[in-house]
């Protein structure tokens, strides 16, 4: 009786635990679902501001957000890809890569206004790419940087030892076994990693604060070098800035909603793949 | 009985950190018979065979001296292709590791590996070898779904298949029923008893049936040391080693 009594207290405490979980995630997706489909329509979507954003859409804000984060993740996911096999299949066990590894740890909860005036030390002034677009993606790209690598080391880790063994026992090189065996076998963790940095990178608003983003543009960015406008900096000065609070802040929720379709978008590519890959692979 | 050395092992020390698990070992493997390992668990009998195709090299802290002759070779001389080694000298693991990959790729990732090309050839070869390893009949129709949906023997025979495919010279068994249900071993013994005719067969089992029943030499390990060598029917049934006698007839084990 006592046990069974333990068991329902547990279980009932849990379930207590994941309803507060989802209330506030529901409420916050029903706030901004409800306030943001007030204003969002298809020309929200397809136009560029007028009167001072408090009419039109916000459609180059929508471009520039997509620019930031497939860039970002282009930047960043072939090079922490690299740096996790580096660092799991070739580094030695050695007090230096040790230091490494918690190193870029440690970047993982480096506040992201730190990367936003690193990225603006570096990319925009240093190397001379001014406030634009390519700026902005590796900023965001070396934000989410340490995750990639830690989600992706994670991944390759969590190969049984057997897969390589096997593949070695034939004949296969060190390279051959990591390229066509452990490889896409940690495919889809890695990108779970990836869908995760997803989020992290199209929400981002200190980061691109001096090194991609600006308020008003007239149009859509040109190239690699123009500055951008982007949904979550969008959003930020919407609230802060300018004359017209009432519009301005149901425009604001209108960018909230479609940055979370948008997040949700490009995960779901990004799931999608990982989906295929499993059927291949498993069963 | 052939009487051609296919490996020979001279004087072989190997120690993981500061213990060591073989001492002194020296014995010759003779070409196309089946050479079985037996002793108690932890007697050295998987480190012993991995040392013929150097996996032991992936474990850190590990030393080894002596020498090991492949075909009159030293394979831990420098700059020895280390690959070249693991190709001719196959292994099948205790447990079944197929690929996460289907059947086919399973067979044909040894061929690619090696540089072979050209779709026909690729595919003759995978059918023969799934034939050899006796499952072609099972998986024909299944080329294509993946490996982890046959059951525990099949993979084994898959993974006997895989290792035929790259036509190795050794063929190193690590316990390789161990996991196994009775007729699915029975098949693999079957099967090791006809690969004999072009392989070179080295089994490490601690089923000492299983030992008597395929192999034509067995070697009787116990503590990292190697107890007794014969063929298999003098050993088992005049054991010239007081141990020996005593494991074979379960006094310890």
């Amino acid at each position: 009786m006592k046990k069974q009594l333990g068991q329902n207290m547990g279980f009932g405490l849990l379930f207590l635990c994941i309803g507060t979980a989802i209330f506030f995630l529901g409420s916050i997706i029903y706030f901004i679902a409800i306030r943001g489909f007030q204003i969002v329509s298809w020309d929200f979507i397809t136009q560029v501001p007028r009167e001072a954003m408090t009419a039109g859409g916000v459609a180059p804000a929508i471009v520039g957000t997509l620019y930031l984060t497939v860039g970002a993740v282009l930047f960043s996911l072939p090079l922490g890809v690299a740096c996790a096999i580096y660092l799991t299949e070739y580094s030695p066990k050695s007090f230096v890569i040790n230091i490494i590894r918690m190193s870029i740890n440690n970047l993982a909860g480096v506040p992201s206004v730190v990367f936003g005036l690193f990225g603006l030390a570096i990319f925009v002034k240093l190397f001379g790419f001014g406030v634009s677009i390519l700026a902005g993606c590796l900023t965001l790209g070396i934000l989410v940087l340490p995750q990639i690598i830690s989600a992706s080391q994670e991944a390759l880790l969590a190969v049984p030892q057997s897969y390589r063994e096997a593949s070695l026992a034939l004949g296969a090189t060190h390279w051959q076994t990591i390229r066509s065996t452990v490889f896409p076998a940690a495919l889809p963790g890695i990108l779970t990693g990836v869908i995760l940095s997803i989020g992290r990178v199209a929400g981002e608003t200190a980061p691109i604060l001096f090194t991609a983003a600006t308020f008003y543009n007239r149009g859509f960015p040109d190239s690699l070098f123009s500055e951008v406008m982007a949904l979550p900096y969008h959003i930020y000065a919407l609230m802060t800035e300018g004359t017209h609070p009432q519009e301005q802040t149901q425009i604001a929720y209108g960018c909230a909603l479609i940055l979370l379709a948008l997040v949700l978008a490009i995960s779901a590519v990004a799931i999608a793949i990982r989906q295929k890959h499993r059927k291949a692979y498993e069963q | 009985m052939s009487n051609k050395v296919k490996i020979k092992v001279e004087n072989i020390n190997f120690f993981y950190g500061k213990s060591r698990a073989l001492k002194n070992i020296s014995m010759d493997i003779y070409e196309n018979q089946v050479t079985a390992i037996i002793g108690p668990s932890g007697c050295g009998k998987s480190t012993f065979i991995r040392l013929f195709n150097r996996m032991n090299d992936l474990i850190p802290r590990i030393r080894f001296e002596g020498k090991i002759y492949l075909d009159s070779k030293d394979i831990h001389r420098p700059k020895v292709d280390i690959v070249d080694i693991r190709r001719r000298v196959g292994m099948v693991f205790q447990k079944p590791n197929p690929f996460p990959k289907s059947i086919f790729d399973n067979i044909s990732y040894g061929l690619k590996v090696n540089g072979m090309k050209g779709k026909n050839v690729i595919e003759e070869r995978v059918v023969k070898s799934l034939k050899d390893a006796a499952i072609w009949n099972e998986v024909k129709d299944r080329l294509h779904e993946s490996a982890l949906g046959l059951s525990g023997g099949q993979q084994q025979r898959l993974c006997i298949a895989r290792c035929l495919a790259v036509e190795p010279e050794v063929i190193l068994f690590d316990e390789p029923a161990a996991s196994l249900d009775p007729i699915s071993t029975k098949k693999i013994e079957e099967l090791i008893e006809k690969l004999r005719k072009e392989y070179t067969i080295v089994i490490v089992t601690h089923n000492m049936q299983q030992a008597a029943r395929i192999s034509q030499y067995t070697v009787f390990l116990y503590l990292g040391e190697l107890i007794e060598y014969a063929p298999t029917d003098e050993l088992f049934t005049v054991p010239k080693n007081k141990m020996t006698e005593d494991y074979l007839t379960g006094k310890f084990g």
